[in-house]
């Protein structure tokens, strides 16, 4: 091991270095905490003030209390939280089940039916003929026209079917040879071998729809339906604030149309924030785990 | 001998065999392929149609390119192929290179305890949803947001920035940037720990300097990850964000912001005009894949890194 000896330059160049990863990681947090203190500032005082904020002004819970009262932000918990279990419980269905099939060597229609799948990463119909096939099919305005078209994503049921061939064949046969079935050799043997793979593929899957909005705006039209992005989208970009800000105990119901945004950020995104310094490994691997595929 | 026999014997032979496997493993996801892949490829046919929501596929008349030379000739072609050309460009230019030069930086940093907080403060966006994530972008641009307040202090006039044609794009490509530097970095940050630690040693006692470390032992090594990271950046040009452009622009801003696949959900979905936003989105996927094979072809001949 050769011990590096620092230069003049070296020692410039180290501190300069950590300045600027001290302020990216300003740039990327201060927005974060930006809406947080403004979420607990007091309306009129946030109006009023100019400037970057440091700290809340005049702590209140009013904007948080007019979100909670707000049914639509918990509608669209109770709708996300249904696609996304529902949603990804068929994802990984469907994606074992297939990744089963493309792993094993002796079936001879494993290679066309590997081709026909592989088209379909390149190709698409694209929006309208999706929307019509979705409208064709009766799912229009209903829940399952955001979870059935996804239900498998091609790039992570080729990552599985990656792991699964990984494992020895000498396990399988062994197997076999004590009488196991296919159901038996994928839920005892197979899954149980690849049960880190599984899950972060089910966080990745499970991402999806928390996140996505677009499918829910094309596809749905009952409020009842809105998942949460999409309720979101209504109250934080569409200005959609009317119910929340009207009967506000501040009278000033603009002053409060900018609190009561940036609480509603802040009680949609909470979640995923006390979740993410352990998830966040996860995904990380997940990275790994797709680029080492290519 | 017994005599060979014929593919179709071999295949009643295989079917018969693996016929477990072949109904309750392949079937249900042929299915789902057959159904919600291959019946919208099927549907593309109405770009050549005349389609009306109320007939089948079968009962519209072809109408050949008429849609796609209405398409050509009218004043959205030139607009929204540009904006997803110009767009695309910046974020190439721009974008692309931010997540390799923040890797490279952070790779330098010695201590290991400051390096993961530094990663997962900046991982942070990634997470974050892209409707909080432009709410957040539509609050500070406002006339009194934070954007604002910053430009103030440099002297600048306060203004609308979303309503303004000349900050769109830039928005557009900074917001992306912060929002994507942190985990784009994470695959160029695996590909530099792969790098052979005994050449930074050969090369110090060379008597290179950090920045020549740099340049001619850590970037050779993460290149295969930049050529395949840029081919298929250059893939999906003409795909560029659309969602978050039809969470940001308005009419007021859709001389720069409106991009091919913006325009193909309002025809679509707005308009209603099914055949012609089909016809619309069929030549951005076919210029798609025009372009990404010639990336790839391009990268192959050079640098033996390739998709395919």
């Amino acid at each position: 091991m050769v011990v590096y000896k620092k230069s003049f330059a070296d020692h410039v160049f180290e501190i300069f270095n950590t300045l600027l990863m001290i302020l990216l990681m300003v740039i990327t947090a201060y927005p974060f905490l930006y809406v947080l203190f403004a979420s607990l500032s007091d309306p009129n005082k946030f109006i009023a003030h100019s400037g970057i904020l440091m700290y809340p002004l005049d702590t209140t819970l009013a904007s948080f209390k007019a979100v909670m009262n707000n049914p639509n932000i918990w509608i669209g918990y109770k709708n996300t939280i249904f696609i996304v279990g529902v949603g990804t419980s068929i994802n990984l269905l469907m994606t074992c089940v297939g990744a089963y099939f493309l792993s094993r060597t002796g079936p001879m229609l494993k290679k066309p039916i590997m081709f026909l799948i592989t088209i379909t990463m390149f190709v698409d119909g694209g929006l309208i003929p999706n929307y019509i096939l979705v409208r064709d099919l009766n799912l229009y305005n209903t829940i399952w026209a955001l979870i059935i078209p996804g239900a498998i994503s091609t790039y992570n049921m080729i990552i599985m079917r990656t792991m699964f061939q990984s494992i020895p064949a000498s396990l399988e046969e062994s197997a076999r040879i004590d009488g196991a079935g296919e159901w038996t050799i994928l839920f005892k043997l197979i899954l149980t071998l690849s049960i880190p793979t599984i899950a972060v593929i089910g966080l990745f899957y499970a991402v999806g729809p928390w996140n996505s909005w677009f499918s829910a705006n094309i596809y749905l039209r009952d409020k009842q339906k809105f998942p949460l992005q999409l309720v979101l989208r209504n109250i934080i970009i569409q200005n959609d604030v009317d119910e929340m800000t009207m009967g506000s105990s501040f009278g000033n119901s603009y002053a409060m149309s900018f609190t009561i945004k940036y609480a509603t950020v802040i009680v949609a995104t909470v979640p995923i924030l006390v979740l993410y310094p352990w998830i966040q490994k996860y995904f990380v691997k997940g990275v790994m785990i797709g680029s080492l595929k290519g | 001998m017994a005599p060979k026999k014929t593919f179709f014997q071999r295949l009643i032979f295989d079917l018969n065999r693996y016929k477990y496997l072949y109904i309750f493993f392949a079937l249900p996801v042929v299915i789902y392929y057959v159904v919600f892949k291959y019946v919208p490829l099927y549907g593309l046919q109405i770009a050549f149609k005349d389609y009306k929501i109320t007939k089948e596929f079968w009962e519209c008349a072809w109408v050949g390119f008429k849609h796609f030379e209405k398409f050509f000739t009218g004043m959205y072609f030139t607009r929204t192929v540009g904006n997803t050309l110009i767009i695309s460009f910046l974020n190439l230019i721009f974008g692309f290179p931010a997540p390799i030069v923040f890797a490279l930086l952070l790779n330098e940093v010695q201590n290991q305890k400051f390096k993961k907080v530094v990663q997962t403060v900046t991982y942070l966006p990634h997470f974050v949803s892209l409707v909080v994530i432009c709410g957040l972008i539509v609050s500070f641009s406002a006339k009194d947001g934070l954007f604002n307040t910053i430009i103030a202090w440099f002297g600048g006039t306060k203004n609308d920035l979303l309503m303004s044609k000349a900050a769109f794009r830039p928005i557009y490509i900074l917001s992306g940037i912060w929002a994507g530097f942190g985990w784009g970095s994470i695959i160029y940050l695996s590909a530099l720990a792969g790098v052979d630690q005994e050449q930074y040693e050969a090369a110090y006692i060379d008597g290179a300097k950090r920045f020549q470390r740099m340049i001619y032992i850590t970037l050779p090594g993460i290149l295969p990850t930049i050529v395949i990271k840029l081919i298929m950046e250059i893939g999906s040009m003409m795909s560029v964000g659309s969602e978050k452009i039809l969470l940001l622009y308005s009419p007021l801003t859709y001389e720069v912001a409106d991009v091919v696949s913006t325009y193909v959900y309002r025809k679509g979905l707005e308009d209603n005009d099914y055949s012609y936003s089909t016809a619309v989105g069929l030549f951005n996927s076919v210029i798609n894949i025009i372009l990404l094979t010639f990336a790839n072809t391009v990268s192959r001949r050079l640098t033996d890194t390739s998709l395919w």
